[in-house]
């Protein structure tokens, strides 16, 4: 049994656990003053010390043997959920879309749950999108939030100023989106890596900025509201405007405020699903593979005839344009918007979605995308320990999967072109 | 014969800052023929290549391809441009989509062959399909020829040394260039790997018609399958014309060996990469 190799790793978790706890627990604010609970944050670091040595030994005797196997094999069924998602498991999907269909019309599903689930299906679209750019085309894009944005003040001011519908909304802001993808892409095309990041966060805040400021065109702070969207021309408000007609009255039915919310939560569904089954062809298409090159060597690509400064366009505004339609739908599920749902961290959210479940990968992603809106909702128990909790969870999985939880296998090509054959 | 050069270089000059890496350098590549540009380390090949292929604009010079149609001139090109006229080229540090698949690396350089209709390919048109089942099949091909078969589906960046250099001439052939244009093909291969490949690079013109300009330090590699060898030497043609001349071109002799008179050039071991 290797003690000193054991003894080594505790000492080196507890030194790593003094850092972080020490000032987290070890130091408390009372009103003006600063109170040091030095015997707490040695607990604690002692119980690191303490159950790391025992998981070390442990593993190394005849009764860790088991905990050895059961890890390995974890990692060894966990690899194989990409493959499976890859594409085997038609069936698998087909029952995810049933269920995510029925659960707004069980008895016990709340307006609060289709809304959080709404959110994560916007972010899933939002993933693809940002997947398209950093995860295809490998440009580091910390902007993204401002084609979002585009999307969304666009539906609220087409609707304000031209009295545009939400679904000719849809296409006319998801355009709208791809220009500005388009003009951000042009001055960032000799970018790469960090300056491209810097740019592209600046390009964010620069939009969040307009947002504030011009109070005349957009509310400034005040924000604007977004009107809801209709079911041909019928519309989900208990008392419809005059010329509307009351889709509860339409029906003979009863006034519910869900039908709204369930309404929304399905065509963010429908579109989400349009969505990932687009990325999953553009990833399969030429233009998919040449930006997968692009971001593997961009020399290579020119001398074999690719144009870089198109295909870097194409991945902007393609992926600018899954941002805007993502807007679309959260203004037209808030009804009201404003800038500060705009930040920086909504960039840094949508692109730990991107890292956080793998670049390129699509199951992953969808994964990541409901972590990332589901943990903080589960975790509300925990108070003000939720973030902790959280920035935790992020941590662990980089730690344990750098490439994200899942890496996107490469597709397998069979002789003769029979697709996905060997 | 002597009328039909694919390639002319005339009076190309490049200058970086103080540096004249390239002066007024002349020369014509026959089409369809395998010519060697060798000269010592720092003569100016690469730096050469960087101008045929467009990666730098001479300061001053024509270079013409001569097209099956037309004559174009290359030096005002951009990279991509030139490789759409038929101008294909490997390099001196492997360059593959590391992180792709063998086979999608072959797939990538048929840019100009495969259905790009942005609609046609995300509703999978049949048209889609068949220009992706032909694509798909050249890529089996040119593996096939190359002996990659077996490693289709591994990335590129995990395969063997020798493995990497094979699949760059293939990616750089998928194209269906006319003039290929290889840096050190042979760098870093061992004997039997530098036969192999001296083996492919006949085959390449022989079988595809591709004119093969290469650069080389492995002279046994360049005396054995060069029709046309050009000596650069401290950015100047020092002599031109067949392995033969060459080889006894005292100017080379001098360049290679100081004033000695030995000339131990066939059969030299692998130069420096």
């Amino acid at each position: 049994m290797n003690v000193a190799q054991s003894l080594k790793d505790a000492t080196v978790a507890a030194l790593i656990a003094a850092v972080l706890f020490v000032p987290i627990v070890g130091l408390v604010l009372d009103g003006q003053d600063l109170v040091t609970h030095l015997p707490r944050a040695v607990i604690l670091v002692a119980v690191v010390f303490g159950g790391r040595l025992l998981i070390s030994m442990g593993v190394q005797t005849q009764l860790g043997r088991p905990l050895r196997h059961a890890a390995a094999a974890l990692e060894q069924v966990w690899s194989r959920v990409g493959d499976v998602a890859g594409g085997k498991l038609a069936w698998f999907i087909a029952g995810l879309l049933l269920v995510l269909v029925a659960i707004p019309f069980l008895p016990s599903t709340t307006n609060y749950l289709i809304q959080i689930l709404s959110l994560t299906l916007i972010y899933v679209l939002l993933g693809m999108g940002l997947n398209i750019v950093v995860g295809l085309a490998g440009l580091l894009d910390l902007g993204f939030v401002a084609f979002y944005a585009v999307g969304a003040y666009g539906y609220a001011l087409l609707a304000a100023h031209l009295g545009l519908s939400f679904w000719a909304s849809i296409p006319v802001a998801g355009l709208l989106a791809a220009t500005f993808g388009c003009m951000l892409g042009f001055p960032v095309l000799r970018m790469h890596g960090d300056y491209l990041a810097i740019v592209t966060l600046g390009f964010g805040e620069i939009i969040r900025i307009l947002l504030v400021n011009m109070v005349d065109f957009t509310g400034g702070p005040n924000g604007i509201s977004a009107p809801r969207p209709t079911l041909f021309g019928l519309s989900f408000g208990r008392r419809p405007e005059a010329g509307e007609v009351a889709f509860h009255d339409f029906f003979g039915l009863d006034y519910d405020s869900s039908y709204r919310y369930i309404f929304v939560y399905l065509i963010i569904l429908m579109f989400t699903v349009l969505a990932v089954w687009v990325f999953k062809r553009l990833r399969e298409m030429p233009i998919g593979r040449e930006w997968e090159a692009l971001r593997e060597d961009e020399v290579a690509c020119k001398a074999l005839g690719i144009n870089h400064t198109t295909t870097k366009l194409s991945a902007f505004t393609l992926g600018a344009t899954f941002g805007g339609i993502g807007g679309v739908f959260f203004a037209a599920m808030e009804g009201f918007l404003n800038p500060s749902s705009f930040t920086f961290l909504e960039s840094a959210i949508i692109l730990s979605i991107v890292v956080l479940g793998g670049m390129g990968s699509i199951f992953g992603v969808i994964l990541a995308a409901v972590g990332i809106t589901l943990l903080p909702e589960l975790f509300r128990e925990f108070e003000q320990y939720r973030m902790l909790v959280f920035g935790l969870a992020m941590v662990f999985v980089m730690v344990w999967r750098p490439t994200g939880l899942i890496r996107p296998g490469r597709r397998a090509f069979g002789v003769e072109g029979n697709g996905h054959g060997q | 014969m002597a009328n039909d050069a694919i390639l002319t270089v005339e009076d190309v000059s490049i200058r970086f800052g103080g540096l004249l890496a390239l002066s007024g350098i002349s020369f014509r590549m026959e089409r369809g023929s395998i010519t060697a540009v060798i000269g010592p380390n720092g003569a100016g090949k690469t730096t050469l290549f960087n101008c045929i292929t467009g990666f730098y604009r001479p300061t001053q010079g024509h270079i013409v391809l001569q097209g099956e149609h037309r004559r174009r001139r290359l030096d005002a090109l951009p990279i991509h441009a030139i490789a759409r006229l038929g101008v294909a080229r490997t390099y001196q540090n492997i360059r593959l989509f590391a992180q792709m698949s063998a086979i999608e690396n072959l797939l990538v350089a048929q840019r100009g062959m495969v259905n790009r209709n942005l609609i046609a390919g995300i509703f999978q048109t049949r048209a889609f399909r068949r220009a992706e089942a032909e694509a798909e099949r050249r890529a089996w091909e040119w593996l096939a020829f190359m002996g990659l078969e077996g490693v289709a589906n591994r990335e590129a960046g995990t395969l063997p040394y020798g493995q990497q250099r094979r699949l760059e001439v293939a990616r750089a052939m998928a194209g269906q260039p006319t003039l290929i244009c290889l840096d050190e093909p042979a760098a870093g291969l061992n004997a039997q790997e530098t036969v192999e490949l001296n083996g492919l690079i006949r085959r390449l013109r022989d079988e595809f018609g591709v004119s093969v300009l290469l650069i080389e330090h492995h002279m046994g590699v360049v005396m054995k399958i060069s029709d046309h060898v050009v000596v650069l030497d401290h950015g100047e043609v020092i002599s031109d014309g067949t392995p033969d001349t060459v080889q006894n071109d005292p100017e080379v002799i001098k360049a290679y060996l100081g004033t000695e008179e030995e000339v131990p050039i066939v059969g030299a071991s692998p130069g420096g990469a």
